[in-house]
């Protein structure tokens, strides 16, 4: 089985849904020309990134009802979407968000569990902790999600790959930061590092896709990549630019790398557990 | 070994990117530039022509009565060899009422009345031309805070605050601006035989050095020190950068509200862009 996977790394408007939600449309009328079965934007791809006191004010709900899901709903009868927005909950917590969108309905929503308060982040005074990292199926078998600093923790992939994922699907709105003599921003190459580690040590496919633009003097570097389950890269975006990547991921990999490679039928999650709570107890 | 080198090919399309961006999406497409003759402004100079194109950079040559003919000079060179556009407006009519009137004016006074007076003419200029202000402070005298609040420090935005002045000794020559201007003595020109480095009392060369560990690497004073730095030095330069802190900030206002401008309305620049 194959699938068509797309990633839209875009630009957006900072705080302007409507404009995003149009550069949404026209990707989505690429892709499907470019005859992809699945479509993923980047991290807040619907709202921009450093919102801060603009978060109210974009958030929306991922319904049929709500006047931006409403158009990507419809639009997902086609093709299938995961884009980044910022969820309110029943009781307005707001959460950095990726929605995958099948068939017309929401198959799942993952809130995004690792907020970075540091350095240049200061996601956690602005957004409420996400609390559940869940695989789900689709229709081309289970996958997942993650935001951004999500895989910069092991522990969220991990769980995922133990919840059934055999795609993983990442976005995120990194700033480029690091520049040195390298050819390659140090936050390009760190994402690209790990993007591949999990890749290989989880015999999964692993897709990436980045924003690009400026908000204020942040950059974001895009770069969109896709690993397959031998951690070998087969598509890989343009740094800085707008652009479609499309990657055609022979899912018939995962059977072959893990009948040469079976890490996922030999993890011993038993002892992890058993050896998890011996050390999360210790007084 | 401290290594301060650069990939400047990617210097160079981030901060063009940079500048093309911030421009266009206030609805602007062009830019003005005070081109002193020194190193900083040729630089900024020369991205805003690789972002916007010559034809939408203004450069301003903006001399006063003491000024250094190499001054005028270098930016002629660069004005030449980029095809900017360019104009130049003497500043001592201007500012020397009001040098006048203290006999005793300090040169750093002196030098303060220029750099604000240059300002005011830049801005002016910018309405004019309608194009942005582009900065031209770079990220070794931020930190220092040697330069003068709301005097050239003033711009609506700052591609090589970013860039420790080797740096952009290094990208400037990736870029081809002109060797006289890279190869002479760093000078604000404020007064006659000033140069940045006799002044500071310190090499950009070792200060950048330093600076990288202590800011970018986020070293100790100590693991500096450990690190073959001058204890007096060390200590010298972290002084400058905390009694400078205050020309690095928008002034704070004083909280009484409870939504305070600074505090707790927060927005990005780009808001809505």
């Amino acid at each position: 089985m194959k699938l068509n996977l797309a990633l839209a790394q875009i630009a957006t408007k900072l705080g302007d849904v409507e404009a995003n939600l149009e550069k949404h449309i026209h990707y989505i009328e690429q892709a499907k020309a470019q005859k992809a079965d699945l479509l993923v934007f980047p991290e807040l791809s619907l709202t921009g990134y450093v919102l801060q006191d603009l978060v109210a004010s974009v958030a929306h709900k991922p319904t049929e009802d709500d006047p931006v899901f409403k158009h990507l709903l419809k639009a997902s009868q086609n093709l299938d979407l995961v884009v980044g927005f910022v969820d309110e909950d029943s009781r307005h917590r707001f959460y950095i968000a990726s929605a995958y969108l099948s068939g017309g309905k929401v198959l799942h929503v993952h809130h995004k569990v690792y907020l970075p308060t540091y350095g240049l982040f200061d996601e956690g005074r602005f957004f409420a902790w996400g609390d559940s990292v869940r695989s789900f199926d689709t229709r081309f078998g289970r996958a997942g999600m993650l935001i951004c600093e999500d895989f910069w923790h092991a522990s969220p992939p991990y769980l995922l790959w133990l919840d059934g994922a055999d795609i993983m699907l990442f976005s995120s709105a990194s700033p480029g930061r690091g520049l040195n003599d390298r050819e390659k921003l140090e936050s390009a190459r760190w994402v690209e590092r790990v993007s591949k580690a999990y890749a290989s040590m989880f015999t999964s496919f692993v897709a990436h896709c980045n924003r690009v633009g400026f908000e204020d003097g942040l950059l974001f570097w895009g770069g969109a990549t896709v690993n397959d389950p031998n951690g070998e890269l087969i598509a890989q975006g343009p740094y800085f630019d707008e652009a479609l990547t499309l990657a055609e991921l022979d899912l018939n990999q995962l059977r072959r790398t893990r009948a040469r490679l079976p890490l996922l039928r030999d993890e011993r999650t038993a002892l992890v557990q058993k050896e998890l709570n011996r050390i999360l107890s210790r007084g | 070994m401290v290594d301060l080198t650069i990939n400047t090919d990617v210097a160079r399309e981030i901060l063009t990117g940079f500048i093309r961006s911030e421009v266009r999406r206030v609805g602007y497409s062009r830019a003005v530039v005070n081109l002193s003759g020194g190193l900083d402004s040729a630089l900024s100079c020369v991205l805003a022509v690789e972002a916007l194109g010559a034809e939408n950079v203004l450069a301003l040559r903006l001399p006063y009565r003491t000024s250094s003919p190499d001054s005028l000079e270098h930016a002629q060179l660069l004005i030449d060899q980029f095809q900017v556009q360019s104009e130049t407006i003497d500043i001592t009519p201007m500012a020397e009422p009001l040098i006048q009137r203290d006999p005793n004016i300090s040169n750093v006074r002196r030098g303060n009345i220029l750099a604000r007076m240059r300002m005011i003419v830049l801005y002016d200029k910018t309405e004019v031309f309608k194009g942005l202000a582009i900065g031209t402070s770079n990220k070794t005298e931020i930190l220092l805070g040697y330069s003068t609040l709301w005097g050239d420090m003033a711009s609506a935005i700052n591609p090589i605050g970013d860039l420790y002045k080797t740096q952009v000794r290094q990208l400037s020559r990736a870029l081809g601006v002109p060797s006289p201007i890279i190869e002479k003595p760093p000078s604000a020109d404020l007064w006659q035989g000033q140069t940045d480095e006799s002044e500071l009392g310190f090499t950009y060369e070792q200060v950048d050095k330093l600076l990288y560990l202590l800011v970018d690497q986020r070293y100790s004073p100590q693991e500096c020190i450990e690190e073959g730095f001058d204890t007096a030095f060390v200590n010298a330069v972290i002084a400058r950068v905390r009694r400078n802190q205050f020309k690095r900030m928008m002034p704070p206002i004083a909280k009484l509200s409870n939504r305070t401008v600074g505090y707790d309305f927060l927005y990005l620049r780009d808001w809505g862009t």
